[in-house]
């Protein structure tokens, strides 16, 4: 399957054939088979799940389980009931930081995090530690946009003190693949009780995560960013971790006993899934997760180098240093690098940027990307970001660069 | 409709009133952290009138450009008459069509204008 053949797999190339969709770090395109299959919900078995003792409510229960076990086997955990379904990756970051965080975390502690982090696992960490009373770290990055993890500034960053380090797998603006084993080892190596959290929303639709051999306690990512359903968000976590914590919200579905004067919860997950949860976005992101895998999730990766690569070679060529690539540069370090390419492009506003290339019905992000400590620290107020998925070709890369040198003509 | 229209880009490649007055007798700045805009007037009033007003901008083409209309129209004016410059008239100074989201881009000069009137 090539991406010129995968469009076809996405309704929306039907609806607007010259789209160039280059923002999938925002939200990814869905193929048609999730679209159906969110429509086959409310189709065929339109019934809440767990409740009802009518084989309705069984087949929408048995669809949204089933969906738990393709997920857990997709990140390779060790059971499906590691896997708690949230709306986001940020309600999943906010589940472990209240059911877990402000249990352990009290004064003179330290809560650990990066400067590449998007606010979700940045602001969360940061007003935990302001109410409980603990320090906030933060690890820097390296010139060439990598963490700064030499030997004396993650010793010391992390002590004995630190009960979570808070951490993304792929920035979301420079692109760098952070080596997410190598730090939790050394991490636990300096305090093994301590908890690694992993922001994967970048990293789960672009490269192959395995929870268990990268050693962290909780990971979490969102259905959109992999051509589900938005909406849903998934937390993993430890089970031993997960039994150990508070519930996030009281209600429906979470409970196994209620007295007057006391309740008993549920285990994990339901534990921590109160409400009637987004059913049909749950059920679609089954088919999501089959979509990658029948792509095939090294060929995802490999093919987005291809294209980040191409790119970063056209930019130079075209506009030399007028264009300033964020992040480490792509053909000294593929491994370490995901499709996202952020510029700044000589004066020009980002808006302006995006604005122009809209015109050209090329979509791209412009802004800070939800992560203004990282740009204050690269000394940019804002920059453009093109990001690349399983739909994107070579001509898309061809009417970007020239979609730049409109703008540039425009605007001087 | 393309917001980038020959006036628009004249007034950002050619920005009129762009500097600083040396003392002036009123000024104000406007930042828009969500985008980065950033917006200096100052202004030097003779009795009530608008003798000379200058800007310094940082920001899209949309906020520069509508930062150099604003001080070629507020220039000669009575205060007073400056206080009746509203949303409405300035976008049809600008005479393009905006989203919401740009909206905000070419209203900053504005809103900086009112702090400072205001002030």
């Amino acid at each position: 399957m090539d991406s010129r053949s995968s469009k076809l797999d996405f309704p929306i190339f039907k609806h607007k054939p010259n789209l160039v969709y280059l923002d999938s770090a925002a939200t990814s395109l869905k193929p048609k088979s999730v679209i159906d299959k969110q429509s086959e919900y409310y189709e065929k078995y339109s019934a809440n799940v767990f409740r009802g003792i009518y084989s309705l409510s069984e087949k929408a229960t048995e669809e949204y389980e089933s969906t738990r076990k393709v997920v857990a086997e997709f990140i390779n955990a060790q059971k499906p009931e590691e896997v708690i379904f949230t709306r986001s990756t940020t309600e999943s970051i906010n589940l472990v930081a209240y059911s877990l965080g402000r249990k352990i975390i009290g004064e003179g502690d330290e809560i650990v995090t990066t400067v590449m982090e998007h606010h979700s696992n940045f602001v969360t960490w940061q007003q935990l530690a302001l109410e409980n009373g603990a320090t906030f770290k933060v690890i820097d990055i390296t010139d060439d946009g990598f963490l700064d993890l030499s030997f004396s500034a993650l010793d010391k960053i992390i002590t004995k003190k630190t009960k979570i380090l808070a951490l993304t797998y792929v920035s979301n603006v420079l692109g760098t693949i952070n080596p997410i084993k190598e730090i939790v080892e050394a991490a636990k190596a300096i305090n093994p009780k301590l908890i690694v959290v992993v922001d994967a929303a970048q990293a789960v639709p672009h490269i192959k995560v395995d929870v268990q051999n990268l050693g962290c306690d909780f990971l979490a990512f969102s259905s959109h960013k992999m051509l589900g359903p938005t909406g849903v968000g998934v937390l993993w976590g430890k089970y031993e971790h997960l039994d150990q914590m508070f519930p996030f919200n009281y209600g429906g579905e979470m409970i196994q006993e209620v007295y007057i004067d006391r309740t008993v919860f549920k285990n994990p997950p339901l534990k921590f899934e109160a409400g009637t949860p987004h059913i049909a976005g749950v059920i679609a992101l089954k088919e999501a997760v089959k979509y990658l895998q029948k792509f095939g999730i090294e060929k995802i990766k490999k093919h987005e180098e291809f294209l980040t690569l191409s790119l970063e070679c056209s930019l130079a060529d075209e506009f030399g240093k007028k264009i300033k690539i964020l992040g480490p540069d792509i053909s000294g370090f593929l491994d370490e690098r995901g499709g996202i390419l952020s510029f700044v492009f000589a004066s020009y506003h980002p808006h302006d940027i995006a604005q122009i290339l809209d015109e050209e019905n090329i979509c791209i992000r412009a802004g800070h990307h939800c992560t203004m400590p990282l740009h204050q620290r690269l000394k940019v107020i804002a920059s453009a970001r093109a990001s690349f998925y399983i739909y994107n070709t070579i001509d898309d890369v061809s009417r970007l660069v020239k979609g730049l040198k409109k703008v540039a003509k425009l605007l001087g | 409709m393309n917001i980038y229209s020959e006036v628009i880009l004249d007034h950002y490649r050619y920005p009129r009133n762009f500097g600083r007055i040396k003392n002036p007798s009123k000024k104000s700045v406007l930042f828009n952290p969500s985008c980065g805009d950033r917006i200096e007037l100052d202004a030097l009033f003779e009795k009530d009138k608008v003798k000379e007003i200058k800007f310094r901008a940082q920001g899209c083409a949309i906020s520069q450009a509508s930062a150099s209309i604003l001080t070629v129209q507020a220039t000669g004016k009575l205060k007073e008459d400056l206080k009746k410059i509203d949303k409405d008239f300035m976008i049809k100074l600008l005479g393009i069509e905006l989203g919401p989201n740009r909206i905000r881009c070419a209203l900053l000069p504005l809103e900086a204008l009112f702090k400072l009137i205001t002030s």
